[in-house]
């Protein structure tokens, strides 16, 4: 079987530490939490350190705190199955924890953390395969390679947010809190994200994510859907979150639709979001919300299912996702 | 037409035993209980140690480089910096093992390592054997192999246009492995005389077996020249008689073959495999164990899954759906080697006549090579793809004739105890109960056709279909006249009754079958009876656990075993206690007197009084399968002691905006003559609806072809546990399952296959549910989402209300399949031999 090649294990007691050990080791160093994800691509040779820091000696990062007001602070190595299971997060924030339970399967959810699934690598179908294999097909750009082997005329890499939680939580509006060098900091959470499927997130290397902050429940629905050939393991080949924000009337004053596995990162259903503002939600207007939100998005040939197919069932997706927000 | 009648073979003639086939089940003590398997607690309790758990003093790592590239000739490889690389003990290439080999005398075509020319990708070229497995990989990184790249062929109709370049030098020509023509009574005839006359085209995309298991070898070579090979095989005997061919001079008594407790096989563990012949070379060369665990990767690369099939199926019935011809065509895709694909060849014309009767019978079929891992034999070997084109195309003709699906397949049936079209040999026939039971459990009557639309929006459907599998191949691998299994017992003074068989358990409990039937003949208890099985030093031949016939071969065997056991040890208490042989009875691990049944002894005593008269108590038992009653060239692949009978009724929820779908239900009946576990037997029966779940609904074996950039082609495309999409528990739906028992005289205590038969009426009553739900038809495995999906948009356009292959001219490759063999039907007087052959030499049996 696979195996995972020789590499030296750290185990901090401390943010901090954590964050001096990843700035002396560089690129040699990565972070890890549940390991669901980073030792698998380890096995396959896609990541590669040598230095891997472990972070689950450090105390208090496992911790689920609900502010008065409805407010959530999530610590990072928060268990998935945690949080699926939690009842304040089911009660007020159900897509967050549908989205959650929505990743992977319960024995990977029991390992898996929040804060690996907010930074999870992204995914294609020529880069989520063995070292031989990407040598078979001659490495892509991602590892090892120089090329794009999805759209091969590219300069950049086409790779896929796969994450069921970053949808939800952009559309959310979450902040997230990233521990560097000089301390704290705390962004939105949309701000951890670029726009590439090599460097698609915006924090340094060494830099820890150590919480997830969910706002109060207040004025606002959210909802998340995720289109799979297994309802039941998959990672999204569509996963689309739908944050709307109502008056007093249930006409839409905000609208934030992002879709998830159809690009690098979550990406905005601008279209969408303008054609949703200033209405309530009829089935005429969920339908027209729903075939327009394609029209940003970058879905190609590097996940599970037909490309086209995906295309196709993508907008009775993103309106079934904005019609459970009613 | 008379039949032979072959029996149960019972030395001694009684036909008063009570382990009759037709025996009342109240009068078995142990058969027919839910017994727990022999080697349940250790497989649930991890201590079952598979070939990967092996590990010896100074043994070596093994890892192959393999060919990244599709067709090519090897110009060039160079390993010195492999070698200076610390570590590394051993190198090899394809000069150190130049003999080929292969599993069937007819396609002896492959090599451990590729000598000179690369098929496919994944085709393995070096091997190089380490301290450390890490060091092993990295020194095949080190390895340049140069390739001379050829055209590749990448599927039937491109290997049908392109006879050049040849994969082979052997085969009919071109890139053509085999062409069948086999036609049974009066084509002509029988179309003239149907009512209503079909034509469909199907295609059946390849599939692998996904075992849990990888495969592992370990081999040692040890001081005294003698070879020892651990693996997870399906097939010892076979195995051991390919290392004996490739390592020639070392004779073959010097070779043991011991197959490991196997994590699944499916088919897939089945032939010998190149990286277990290159271990065993290793350790020649290194003096040392060594070992190979494939990665998942090389499994789909070892493949012999589920050939792709591309089928014409040209049918003519009367008023009431009564097959009066049958006109059928296959084209198999066989990827880069022979494997099984001869027999596989065969076995996608041989049983359409089994369940249904078919008046007259044209079958054609053509495999060929291409450049993609070898297809081989997978659970239904062959029978899976044309049983979804024959098992759809009655659905389409029941809908022509405004007809109930189920009632026409019951008007239909093959009699049993019969001869069909084909000269195979009908026994118990149990389909019309199976499609009985799944009738009257899913309410098919009441709910078929009347689904439809569901509160929560979506479309549900039902689907029937059907099925029959062989019981054991009636012919072996390599033309003999030996048995196909033999069985040798061993009586203890303690009581201790070992069994040992070469027969191989690969987790469907053929362990288990031993100790069963023992212990019923012996009247003690099944646990306590010790297997040794599947080592090639210790244990008699038997052909290895493939085609579903372990339960009754190696039964059989087993059977004749223990009544001769029986008759032993019977003299030797009847001496004892001055009763008649006769009147004594065993049961409840005692020999007694059956009119005095005070009068008697434990077991254990009874061995001993018969070993005290008798001297060691040791026997033995073997099977040979009836003759067939066909004698055409071909008839050698169909045969069995007995078929098993299965019918299944599928019901399906369908989105009708984007074609997802979901199966919330199964029923599932299955004839295996009869259940000498029914728990086991169940658990087989669940196994075949899991499976073919996935095969109806998502597993493919998917490569890059044309389509995608570059010269990269014929890679496959998700060679992952996660990405090759097959169901996960979560996604089994409610089964319900009914074991028939339709007992059949050549089976032990009536027995017939369980396990395969059910897996095959999956594929097409997902596709009939489908239609019965939202009206269109998708004449193609799987049955994806996508597919249904244009299947709809298709219908909503107005066009025809269908996703599958072309049915038109251009649709099938255009073959010349010469001469057909002309046989005449039973019906038509035929005597099985074909009036056109030409007279063959008779082969003498080895």
């Amino acid at each position: 079987m696979l195996r995972l090649p020789t590499f030296t294990y750290h185990r901090p007691k401390t943010a901090e530490q954590a964050v001096a050990l990843a700035c002396e080791h560089g690129r040699e160093a990565m972070f890890v939490a549940g390991g669901t994800d980073l030792y698998p691509n380890m096995k396959r040779r896609q990541q590669t350190p040598t230095q891997v820091i472990s972070l689950q000696d450090i105390p208090g990062l496992d911790q689920v705190e609900v502010h008065p007001q409805g407010g959530v602070r999530i610590g990072a190595l928060a268990k998935l199955s945690q949080l699926e299971h939690h009842p304040h997060l089911k009660q007020h924030h159900p897509a967050f924890a549908h989205a959650v339970r929505e990743i992977s399967t319960p024995l990977l959810r029991n390992m898996g953390t929040i804060g690996g699934n907010l930074l999870l690598d992204t995914r294609c179908t020529y880069y989520d395969q063995t070292h031989e294999w990407r040598e078979s097909i001659d490495f892509c750009m991602k590892k090892d390679g120089a090329i794009c082997w999805v759209a091969p005329g590219s300069p950049r890499c086409w790779a896929v947010q796969s994450s069921d939680t970053v949808p939800v939580v952009c559309a959310m509006e979450c902040d997230v809190e990233l521990v560097g060098k000089d301390g704290p900091r705390r962004l939105r959470a949309t701000d951890l994200y670029r726009d590439d499927g090599i460097q698609y997130l915006t924090k340094k290397p060494e830099e820890l994510l150590t919480r997830l902050f969910l706002p109060p429940p207040v004025g606002w629905k959210a909802s998340y859907l995720k289109l799979r050939r297994r309802d039941t393991f998959d990672f999204p080949i569509l996963g689309v979150g739908v944050c709307l924000w109502f008056d007093a009337a249930g006409v839409v004053t905000k609208a934030n639709v992002r879709l998830g596995g159809a690009g690098s990162y979550a990406i905005p259903a601008v279209e969408t979001e303008k054609l949703l503002v200033g209405q309530k939600l009829t089935d005429e207007v969920i339908a027209a919300a729903g075939a327009a939100a394609m029209k940003p998005a970058r879905t190609m040939d590097n996940t599970d299912q037909d490309v086209y197919w995906r295309r196709k069932v993508a907008p009775v997706y993103v309106a079934r996702a904005i019609a459970a927000c009613r | 037409m008379v039949l032979d009648d072959p029996g149960v073979r019972s030395p001694q003639g009684r036909t008063d035993a009570p382990w009759r086939h037709d025996a009342k089940r109240e009068d078995l003590q142990h058969i027919g209980k839910p017994i727990r398997k022999v080697d349940a607690r250790s497989k649930v309790s991890g201590l079952t140690r598979f070939a990967d758990d092996l590990s010896l003093p100074r043994m070596l790592h093994m890892k192959l480089l393999r060919s990244t590239v599709a067709h090519a000739e090897i110009v060039r490889i160079d390993t010195a910096k492999a070698a200076a690389l610390p570590g590394v003990k051993g190198i090899l290439t394809g000069r150190d093992m130049p003999i080929p080999f292969g599993i069937l005398p007819v396609s002896q075509d492959e090599h451990a390592l590729c000598p000179d020319r690369v098929r496919f990708v994944g085709d393995p070229v070096v091997a190089i054997a380490a301290t450390e497995e890490e060091i092993a990989w990295n020194a095949c990184r080190l390895v340049e192999v140069e390739y001379r790249e050829l055209r590749t062929i990448g599927g039937v109709h491109e290997a049908a246009a392109n006879p050049e370049p040849r994969l082979h030098d052997y085969g009919v020509r071109g890139n053509i492995h085999r062409l069948e023509n086999l036609e049974f009574g009066d084509l002509a005839d029988g179309f003239a005389r149907a009512a209503h006359t079909r034509e469909d085209t199907f295609f059946f995309e390849g599939n692998t077996h996904l075992p849990m298991e990888q495969h592992a070898t370990l081999a040692h070579f040890d001081k005294d020249g003698k070879l020892t090979v651990w693996s997870s095989t399906q097939t010892p005997h076979y195995l051991h008689k390919a290392l004996a061919r490739v390592l020639h001079p070392l004779p073959a008594h010097h070779i043991r073959v011991v197959a490991c407790p196997n994590g699944g096989g499916f088919g897939g563990k089945s032939d010998p495999f190149n990286h277990e012949i290159a271990a065993a070379k290793m350790s020649m060369l290194t003096g040392r164990p060594v070992k190979i665990a494939l990665t998942r990767e090389e499994v789909f690369f070892c493949h012999r899954g589920r050939h792709p099939v591309l089928m014409r199926s040209r049918i003519g019935v009367t008023k009431t759906g009564r097959i009066t011809a049958l006109d059928f065509h296959s084209f198999l895709d066989g990827g880069a080697y022979g494997s099984y694909g001869t027999a596989s060849t065969f076995y996608t014309g041989a049983l359409q006549t089994v369940t249904y009767a078919v008046e007259n019978y044209h079958f054609r079929g053509a495999r060929f090579f291409t450049n993609k891992a070898p297809c081989g034999p997978k659970r239904g070997h062959g029978t899976p793809q044309p049983r979804f084109a024959l098992e759809v195309q009655l659905d389409k003709i029941a809908c022509d004739l405004g007809l109930d699906p189920a009632q026409m397949r019951l008007d239909n049936l093959a009699p049993r105890d019969s001869l069909t079209a084909n000269f195979l040999r009908i026994g118990s026939m149990g389909l019309g109960t199976c499609i009985e039971k799944v009738v009257a459990g899913s309410g098919w009557k009441q709910r078929r056709g009347k689904l439809g639309r569901q509160p929560n929006g979506k479309y549900r459907g039902l689907g029937l279909a059907c099925s029959s599998y062989l019981s054991g191949a009636g012919l072996p691998i390599y033309w003999n006249g030996m048995p196909h299994s033999g069985v040798q017992l061993k009586l203890d003074r303690s009581g201790l009754v070992t069994a040992f068989c070469g027969s191989t358990d690969i987790g469907q409990g053929s362990d288990s079958v031993l100790g069963w039937i023992i212990g019923e003949v012996l009247g003690i208890d099944p646990l306590g009876i010790k297997v040794v099985t599947s080592d090639t030093d210790l244990t008699p031949v038997d052909l290895g656990s493939y085609s579903s016939r372990v339960t009754v071969m190696t039964g059989n065997a087993a059977m004749q075993a223990a009544e001769r056991a029986r008759d032993i040890v019977a003299a030797g208490v009847a001496a004892k206690l001055s009763v008649p042989a006769g009147r004594l009875v065993f049961a409840d691990g005692r020999v007694f007197d059956s009119e005095e049944p005070q009068k008697g002894m434990t077991w254990q005593e009874a061995v001993c009084a018969a070993e005290a008269r008798h001297g060691t108590i040791g026997t033995v038992g073997s099977y040979s399968p009836p003759p067939a009653a066909a004698k055409f060239r071909g008839g050698g692949v169909g045969p069995s002691p007995s078929y098993s009978y299965s019918a299944a009724v599928v019901e399906v929820e369908v989105d009708i905006e984007t074609g997802v779908y979901t199966v919330p239900k199964v029923w599932m009946a299955h004839d295996i003559g009869r259940a000498l576990n029914a728990a086991v037997a169940m658990g087989q029966i669940e196994g075949s609806v899991y499976m073919g779940l996935g095969e109806a609904m998502m597993e493919e074996m998917a490569y890059r072809d044309r389509v995608h950039k570059g010269n990269r082609i014929f890679v496959h495309k998700i060679p992952s546990l996660l990405e090759y999409k097959s169901p996960v528990t979560f996604d089994m739906p409610e089964v319900v399952t009914y074991v028939v028992e339709d007992p059949d005289k050549n089976g032990p205590f009536g027995a017939k296959e369980v396990g395969q038969g059910p897996l095959l009426p999956m594929m097409p009553a997902v596709a009939n549910a489908i239609f019965d739900a939202v009206g269109v038809r998708v004449d193609e495995i799987p049955v994806s989402f996508e597919k249904v999906h244009a299947a709809l948009l298709a219908k909503q356009a107005g066009k025809e209300a269908r996703f599958g292959p072309d049915n038109g001219p251009e649709g099938i490759p255009a073959v010349d399949f010469g001469d057909s063999l002309k046989i005449k039907t039973p019906w038509q007087g035929g005597d099985g031999t074909a009036w056109n052959e030409p007279k063959r030499e008779k082969k003498a049996a080895k």
